[in-house]
């Protein structure tokens, strides 16, 4: 980055280039029984050469439909354009029939899409699928379109392209997989690059690699780019201008530095408000002297993986290897780290659905091979709050019955006490009564993850495990749930485990911390210790990788090539180094490799 | 909020289906069909198994419909409608009950192998396999020929050929709930087996079982008059839609609507049943409330 003066004059240039996309007054509806409904209304803007715009809003205000309108994907024949029109360069895309649209699509327009292993296709070897990408919008033959191909992948920094042409996508890593989107989308130089939400599948650190590769890659060939997100970190660290998007409305549009530091509209400042910021913890507390509530020596997951002709164990997952931590009442303690570091995996073996080697006990009871009494026991203890509260609630049955079910599995005869009790929960989880008798699907995401907790808290448990509870929620409603947990957990006195990927978030609601990596912990300590002065590597990586929401924070930029792929697969047998934590300052442990 | 929602139970899913034009239609043809399978006797204008003097033409060809065989004759000059009418009660006992059992069967073990996975689940679902690779017609063949034939072990030889496809279907939909999120949260709340199959798996897999049972009738009848015609079926004289149509097949060139007649009331019976079956499967979600 360069001086305050540069910029400006970066921002006057690009304001000279050529508009290459815009959109007047765009409507699309969506024809129902009561007649047609906007789903986006009277969207415009204009995008330039060189430049990223991003279209930021919560799940519902439309800005993926602005994109699929864009690409002439709106989903016929319910969802169409009543008004208004898209234009690409001189072309009106709006008026275009199929046939020719099919001609800009990939050409002249590309996307890439939020899920990198569903985009590509996984009976393909990645070279085939680049290769017919080429070949669908030119006239090269398969030799030619194969030295394209490689020249492609190779833009994207993946190492040994040649190699990675035979590979098919199930053994490239998600960032890889997104790197190949990346590729194809741009192997034909398209003027647009629509991005929809591109990194909000892969890992932070992923995602920092793969935000900096489309910068890299937008300076070469001044590829105009329209980022979709919801993220109001990545929209800080990539876009030029802004476009705030609420229930199919432009809110608010500007320069991305005076959207951030002087928002005009309430809505923004709410949005950006609610985005949790590394650094805003407060302050550092003693540990609680309470009873500890859950305790874990030595805990070690695996599975089995059975191979060969005999059906023999081959291989092993280590998906969780030597995790030892204890949780006072009171107090939250939360595991952080990347996909697949058996974060989940723990959450799962305290609440007794995955089987575990090692010791586990929660208020003083061992969590091992049950018996039905035992589980019934357990369930009074631990709790769990899954990720999705889509798929974590039965969909046939009422919520009201869903939370008053543990009462009557753990005795509770009487249906209208069940029913008030259930009532009282709703309360305090911030619904009303009267929606006892609805299903999960007239609810929101929020408010679902919100019944999730009303029953997890129907047995008055000791220890509430929050497996990654609002990864899956928008800001806004994340902040109100987190807030929701933490006034609980003050309520009931109870301990919480909170499992998070983001690192925000975690300063934001824990007492202490474990950062996972590979199956073990490489750090642990309080907050105040594990964020302000982070010793491990590894977790300085992480801490680093989060996209700040702030436009004028300066990075450190540093593309690292991260192809290997790390497995915790090995063979049978296999006797894993492990780490040994040494205290550095009393409560703060840190690993150091075997 | 509707009263509906807010008390869903049977007869509000009843009230429902009545709402639907064609669940109407469906609901109809049922009626009839059973109605006039119970009242046969009081219907029919003749007896199902009398060979009648005038019921052949002069060549010995069966008559074409007319007076006062109201559909013709077939080919020993045996009333059509009248056999029909009889035959429709062998066709429903066979349809209903044998896809009864057959989804019952399949039920509980595509859900006992889908849920528990393991090695019950492996040899439950070796053994469906092996079941399916065996030619059904053979072991139908065998298994009717070990009992004394009736139409009560036809129904229950069909069943044991039919119930594979249902396992299979069950057994797939049954893994992929188990794996859901809210039976993890089920079983984290202390929830029994029983409780978990019977509350919270089962009422997922009721679209499907009526889907695959409606699916089902029709095959089942022609499965019926296919082991009627190798001998091993519903016994002749009885009459069934589907040996109506196989004792007739030899004079398809001369009088087609022998084989055209009960196979269309096969057709029909089918069709009313999928009618009805598409219109429960919707109206029993909750989660398509609304939308329709």
């Amino acid at each position: 980055m360069t001086t305050e003066a540069a910029l400006r004059s970066e921002a006057r240039l690009a304001s000279e280039q050529p508009v290459v996309l815009s959109l007047r007054d765009l409507t699309v509806s969506v024809r129902t029984q009561s007649g047609l409904v906007p789903l986006i209304n009277q969207i415009s803007f204009d995008l330039r050469r060189g430049e990223t715009l991003a279209i930021a809003g919560e799940s519902g205000s439309g800005k993926s439909i602005t994109s699929l309108a864009i690409m002439g994907l709106l989903p016929p024949p319910a969802v169409r354009i009543t008004s208004g029109a898209i234009a690409l360069g001189d072309q009106v895309l709006s008026a275009l029939p199929e046939a020719e649209m099919r001609l800009v699509r990939g050409n002249r327009v590309a996307m890439i899409f939020q899920e990198p292993m569903t985009s590509l296709n996984p009976m393909m070897s990645v070279g085939a699928q680049l290769i017919e990408a080429i070949r669908a919008h030119s006239s090269l033959s398969r030799q030619e379109a194969q030295v394209e191909a490689i020249a492609a992948l190779t833009a994207v920094r993946l190492s040994d392209p040649a190699r990675r042409m035979r590979q098919y996508p199930h053994e490239l890593s998600g960032g890889m997989r997104q790197r190949v989107m990346i590729a194809m989308a741009l192997a034909l130089k398209p003027e647009v690059l629509i991005a929809d939400e591109p990194t909000t599948a892969l890992d932070v650190t992923v995602q920092r690699e793969v935000l900096e590769l489309l910068r890299d890659l937008q300076a070469e060939q001044g590829t105009a780019i329209l980022l979709i997100t919801h993220d109001m970190g990545v929209v800080a660290e990539m876009a030029d201008r802004v476009l705030i998007m609420r229930s199919g409305r432009v809110v608010e549009t500007g320069e991305v530095r005076q959207i951030f530091a002087t928002p005009a509209q309430s809505y923004t400042r709410e949005l950006l408000a609610a985005v949790p910021r590394m650094g805003q913890g407060g302050v550092a507390q003693p540990r609680p002297d309470t009873a500890i509530v859950a305790d874990l020596r030595e805990v070690k997951v695996g599975f089995d993986i059975r191979g060969g002709v005999l059906n023999r164990v081959t291989h092993r997952v280590h998906a969780v290897e030597g995790v030892s931590f204890d949780i006072r009442a009171g107090e939250t303690f939360s595991l952080v780290g990347e996909s697949g570091c058996g974060k989940s995996t723990i959450a799962r073996a305290i609440v007794g659905l995955v089987p575990h080697q090692g010791q586990i006990s929660i208020a003083g009871q061992l969590v091992g091979t049950m018996t039905a009494a035992m589980r019934r026991q357990l369930s009074t203890a631990a709790q769990i709050v899954f990720q999705d509260p889509m798929s974590s609630l039965d969909p046939r049955m009422t919520v009201g019955d869903q939370i008053a079910e543990p009462l009557l599995i753990h005795g509770d005869q009487d249906a209208a006490s069940r029913r008030a009790r259930a009532a009282e929960l709703m309360q305090k989880v911030g619904l009303t009564a009267a929606q006892l008798d609805n299903y999960p699907h007239e609810f929101s995401g929020g408010q679902r993850q919100r019944i999730c907790i009303a029953r997890a808290l129907a047995l008055t448990p000791k220890l509430l495990v929050a497996d990654e509870s609002v990864a899956a929620l928008d800001v806004s409603v994340q902040a109100r749930v987190l807030a929701l947990l933490q006034d609980l957990k003050q309520e009931f006195g109870i301990a919480m485990l909170f499992i998070s990927h983001d690192m925000a978030v975690v300063e934001n609601i824990s007492d202490r911390v474990g950062v996972m990596h590979r199956g073990q912990i490489v750090e642990m300590g309080s907050r105040a210790q594990i964020f302000a002065n982070p010793q491990h590597p590894y977790t300085r990586r992480l801490m680093d990788a989060v996209p700040v929401p702030d436009p004028t924070h300066l990075r450190s930029t540093s593309l690292r090539p991260t192809d290997e792929i790390i497995s915790p697969v090995h063979r049978k047998g296999t006797i894993l180094a492990r780490n040994t934590l040494i205290e550095v300052t009393p409560g703060h442990l840190v690993a150091v490799e075997a | 909020m509707t009263d509906a929602v807010a008390t869903p139970g049977a007869s509000s899913a009843f009230r429902r289906l009545l709402q639907r034009k064609l669940a109407l239609l469906g609901l109809a043809l049922v009626v009839i069909i059973v109605g006039a399978a119970i009242l046969a006797p009081l219907i029919a204008p003749f007896d199902p198994f009398e060979q009648h003097f005038d019921g052949l033409s002069l060549v010995g060809e069966p008559l074409p419909p007319g007076a006062p065989y109201l559909l013709g004759t077939d080919l020993l000059g045996r009333d059509l409608f009248s056999r029909l009418l009889y035959g429709a009660r062998t066709s429903l006992i066979i349809g209903v009950m044998a896809n009864g059992i057959a989804l019952i069967i399949g039920t509980v073990i595509g859900i006992t192998a889908g849920y528990f996975q393991g090695w019950l689940g492996s040899i439950l679902m070796r053994f469906t396999d092996l079941m399916m690779a065996f030619p059904a017609l053979l072991l139908a063949i065998c298994l009717a020929a070990i009992f004394q034939p009736s139409i009560w072990i036809v129904a229950f030889v069909i069943a044991l050929v039919n119930w594979v496809q249902t396992a299979r279907v069950i057994y797939t939909e049954t893994s992929a709930l188990a794996a859901r999120d809210f039976i993890a949260a089920e079983r984290t709340l202390g929830a029994s087996t029983p409780r978990i199959l019977f509350r919270h798996i089962l009422p997922h897999l009721v679209p499907l079982i009526i889907v695959w049972g409606t699916l089902g009738i029709s095959t089942t009848v022609l499965l019926e008059a296919t082991l009627s015609y190798l001998g091993v079926g519903v016994q002749p004289p009885t009459p069934s839609w589907g040996n109506i149509i196989f004792e007739n097949q030899t004079y398809f060139q001369s009088a087609p609507w022998l084989v055209f007649i009960p196979g269309f009331a096969i057709l029909v019976l089918a069709l009313a049943f999928n009618l009805v079956g598409d219109a429960l499967r919707d109206v029993l979600d909750p989660t398509l409330r609304g939308s329709d």
